[in-house]
């Protein structure tokens, strides 16, 4: 996003410098990688770079297999298929078709909300699933999926089912699809399936490939009546974790800019069906929705912008870039007042908070974008970004996308289906002139313009992909940031070493952290993590004492006796050395 | 004929498998190498690892036997011995896995869940005074749930059955392999090849060598004979359908060899190159 001038009354100053001196970049790399083994060192290495100079991102070894014995942060093919992409579609029916595991442990766990309108269902709160067994295993499991979605419909009368492979239904080769086309002719209703096994690709990203391409294939395109509504858009991979689609919607409501489809967050199956009938696409998440972007460009000629709306400035930035595409002046001025509006109610709450936590570290890994998107958060309330990475992200979404033609297509990617999209020939419609566009274009205008994450960080700060358990410990001991935003396994390991810890997969009870009203939320939330004094004042008993003693609970009475008189003569190799001292 | 008598008093039954390529006689030559050990006294159960459940079909006269997966679907977990297990010829207990239809399902993990159900029913105890158990499984080791019976020792002898053709011993030697897997943590042990002649030239002479080469032995030279044929017609074993000819007492010959033999080893499987020049060095040597 660059060349969008900013008025100066929204500009903050982001300047800031980590108030407490930070350690030699250099030499912390090499400490977290001495104690691996060769090879092992030498994967890490590509994963694991210092930014020694933003301008010209290196290289980094990104969706590469994990390590075997590494602990990882990566999830599931199965989980970013459907817990991730498709999941928040609260109309559509979602069975899982596998044992009884994958289906609980993705039930609710990602705080994707959902207000119905009147007349509309949500069956969020459900969990549904084939639940195979032994049996199906041994004799195929197609009959009883094709039970479960007759039952399922039955019961609940949804618009559209969507069913899901996970592991062994790959491994015996249940044929899903051709269930889902039978049922889908039997039941007249939408009925599809997704190839999503877990074990599939190196990490959840797979899976959201493969949900972007079943969504496309699927459901976009059914339905070409549009909103009425001038301005219309999608916002492309927003989840609406703890309500930050909302904020967004309300905010471009209040521009007068019309969402017509999130993807997907708090949306319907009906405006899934519709969402190409917009004029542009605007997307949030670059990673987990990139392909759907480019698919609906190449079928229905809507082009896509990259935004975000995590960041009070980021957030001005993205809406004057929707309104410098639409071109329109009462869209420009309403923009302006919005974020003039939005910016007074925001600033004492910033300025107030700034002054509290200016100067303090954070580090980020998780997500796709996640850990991009947040450090502006972290920069409006004056602290620094030491070191980030993703989970799961590949080489554009840190290097940006100038690097595509490059990446290498491994055996990993090549697995995953990459579908051929054309022109339609009745639908497709460019939505400006290429004199139109020629002028964007000369106003310094892109479109399809992520530029990663790296270029916007400092220099020396640490870019770790795929960050294991050794290192994240390495790491806070050796810089000791203020706060860590991370995913839910990392939380409480983090948190035992008495660094707080924002968890933002779900953001556990907290959020809406996106757009002006958001980020007010979040400011006072990472104050209240930095600045308590809880973490100083808890310390764990191994810390005073190294050693506990302990007492078989079975004993008889002699071994009693003895053992009650060694406990009273007990004493702690540390006190023990104290007195010798 | 047929009257039991065990040859320990006390019980040490001998867990045999019978391994080799698709088509090559696995079925034909376990039960009428069965009925030889029967016929003899001896307690055997037949247990069948095919889906297709035709590996009792001539110790029971015809396919008769309902499968252990089968009944298992249909009685839900209340499952006795006897739903499973028919006796065939000359008080032979025969037991067929089953499985799903071509083209469905796992077959493997069915195995893996029939011998379960075959332990946990008491098939092997004590009580039931077995000589042998012989497992008679599909094809070459091509996963997991096939290799089942090699496995944590359910079966510690393997008879591989092979001929002089090519790819019938390229399925040998792959079999070795698995075996070769499992010897190492278990007490599988290949125990000889069986040559089911397809007369082919020097045919005696190249499974002798590459038996040899494996490691083992080969435990005996089945000739070929239209007699195997005529019984499989008659749904019977050789034995049962004509004691006195020629071919019956040929598998005699194999049961007893069995019966004696004390030749078990862990096999050294040869390189693709090695096999491929055994087959040179024979198939050229006239």
């Amino acid at each position: 996003m660059n060349e969008i001038t900013e008025s100066a009354d929204d500009a903050i100053d982001s300047t800031q410098e980590p108030t407490r001196p930070q350690p030699d970049p250099v030499a912390a790399r090499e400490e977290f990688l001495k104690i691996y083994p060769d090879k092992t060192r030498k994967k890490r290495a590509k994963q694991l770079l210092v930014n020694s100079d933003p301008e010209k991102p290196s290289e980094i070894g990104a969706n590469t297999r994990t390590i075997p014995g590494i602990m990882t942060q990566r999830g599931c093919t199965y989980a970013g298929c459907r817990g991730v992409v498709i999941g928040p579609m609260h109309d559509v029916l979602h069975i899982t078709h596998g044992p009884v595991g994958c289906s609980f442990y993705s039930w609710q766990t990602r705080r994707n909300l959902a207000r119905p309108q009147p007349g509309q269902t949500n069956f969020l709160q459900y969990s549904m699933t084939t639940d195979m067994m032994e049996n199906e295993i041994i004799f195929g499991g197609e009959k009883k999926l094709a039970a479960a979605i007759r039952e399922a419909y039955l019961i609940f009368k949804p618009k559209a089912i969507a069913v899901y492979s996970t592991c062994p239904v790959g491994l015996i080769g249940d044929d899903i699809h051709t269930v889902c086309r039978l049922a889908k002719a039997e039941l007249g209703i939408n009925v599809f399936g997704f190839s999503c096994e877990g074990y599939k690709g190196v990490s959840q990203s797979a899976g959201h490939h493969i949900a972007n391409n079943g969504v496309f294939k699927h459901m976009v395109g059914l339905n070409d009546t549009p909103d009425e509504d001038e301005f219309r858009i999608n916002v492309l991979g927003e989840y609406n974790i703890g309500g930050d689609a909302w904020e967004i919607d309300a905010l471009l409501r209040k521009c007068g800019i019309h969402v017509t489809a999130t993807l997907s967050g708090d949306i319907s199956y009906e405006q899934v069906t519709r969402c190409h009938t917009v004029d542009l696409n605007v997307v949030q998440c670059h990673r987990s929705i990139n392909y759907m972007a480019d698919m609906m460009e190449k079928k229905f000629g809507i082009p896509w912008i990259k935004v975000n709306f995590i960041g009070a400035q980021t957030t001005a930035k993205s809406l004057r870039k929707i309104a410098k595409y639409f071109d329109n002046p009462r869209l420009t001025n309403r923009v302006e007042e919005v974020i003039a509006q939005e910016m007074a109610t925001l600033r004492p709450v910033q300025e107030a908070m700034k002054t509290r936590c200016k100067g303090k570290t954070a580090a980020l890994f998780v997500g796709g974008s996640r850990a991009h998107h947040y450090q502006d958060l972290f920069k409006d309330i004056g602290m620094t970004t030491i070191a980030a990475g993703y989970e799961f992200a590949h080489r554009d979404d840190y290097e940006g996308r100038a690097v595509l033609p490059t990446i290498k297509v491994d055996a990993d990617s090549r697995n995953i289906e990459e579908i051929e999209v054309e022109a339609d020939p009745k639908r497709f419609r460019p939505r400006k002139s290429d004199e139109q566009n020629a002028a964007l274009a000369a106003g310094g205008f892109s479109y399809k313009d992520y530029e990663g994450m790296v270029k916007e960080m400092r220099k020396g700060a640490l870019i770790i992909d795929d960050i294991s358990h050794h290192e994240l410990e390495k790491l806070i001991k050796i810089y000791k940031p203020d706060v860590i935003a991370s995913g839910i396994k990392e939380k409480f390991i983090i948190e035992k070493m008495g660094v707080p810890c924002k968890q933002l997969h779900s953001y556990d009870y907290g959020g809406p952290y996106a757009a002006f009203t958001g980020a007010a939320n979040f400011y006072k939330e990472i104050d209240r993590m930095v600045n308590t004094k809880v973490w100083k004042l808890v310390s764990p008993p191994w810390k005073q004492d190294p050693q506990i003693p302990a007492r078989l609970v079975y004993q008889t009475k002699a071994d009693r006796a003895e053992s009650e008189e060694s406990n009273k003569t007990w004493k702690s190799p540390l006190k023990a050395a104290d007195e010798e001292g | 004929m047929c009257t039991q008598k065990n040859q320990q008093t006390q019980s040490l039954m001998r867990k045999v498998a019978i391994y080799g390529k698709g088509g090559i006689g696995k079925s034909t030559t376990t039960q009428n190498t069965v009925a030889g050990l029967v016929e003899m006294g001896r307690k055997v159960m037949v247990v069948g690892c095919d889906p297709k459940a035709d590996s009792t079909r001539l110790l029971l006269g015809g396919l008769a036997q309902r499968s252990v997966l089968d009944t298992l679907r249909e009685e839900g977990e209340d499952v006795e011995l006897a739903d499973i297990r028919s006796p065939g010829f000359c008080n032979s207990l025969c037991v067929e896995s089953g499985g799903p239809e071509p083209g469905v399902g796992c077959a493997g993990r069915g195995i893996i869940t029939s011998i379960n159900m075959l332990e946990q029913l008491g098939a092997y105890d004590e009580s039931e005074k077995l000589d042998y158990v012989f497992y008679d499984v599909l094809g070459d080791v091509v996963c997991g749930g096939f290799a089942m019976p090699i496995r944590e020792g359910k079966a510690e002898e393997i008879y591989i059955v092979c001929s002089g053709e090519m790819m019938a011993m390229y399925a040998a030697n792959n079999i070795s392999k698995g075996i070769l897997k499992f010897a190492k943590t278990g007490t599988v042990r290949l125990a000889g090849l069986i040559c089911n002649s397809r007369k082919v030239d020097n045919e005696r002479q190249m499974v002798e060598e590459f038996a040899k080469r494996l490691g083992t032995q080969m435990i005996y030279f089945v000739p070929r004979h239209n007699d195997v044929q005529r019984a499989e017609i008659n749904r019977k074993t050789v034995i049962e359908w004509n004691k006195d000819c020629e071919q019956a007492e040929e598998y005699r010959s194999l049961a007893r060899a069995i019966e004696n033999n004390k030749n078990l080893v862990i096999p050294n499987p040869l390189t693709g190159q090695e096999l491929e020049a055994l087959l040179m060095e024979f198939g050229l040597l006239n």
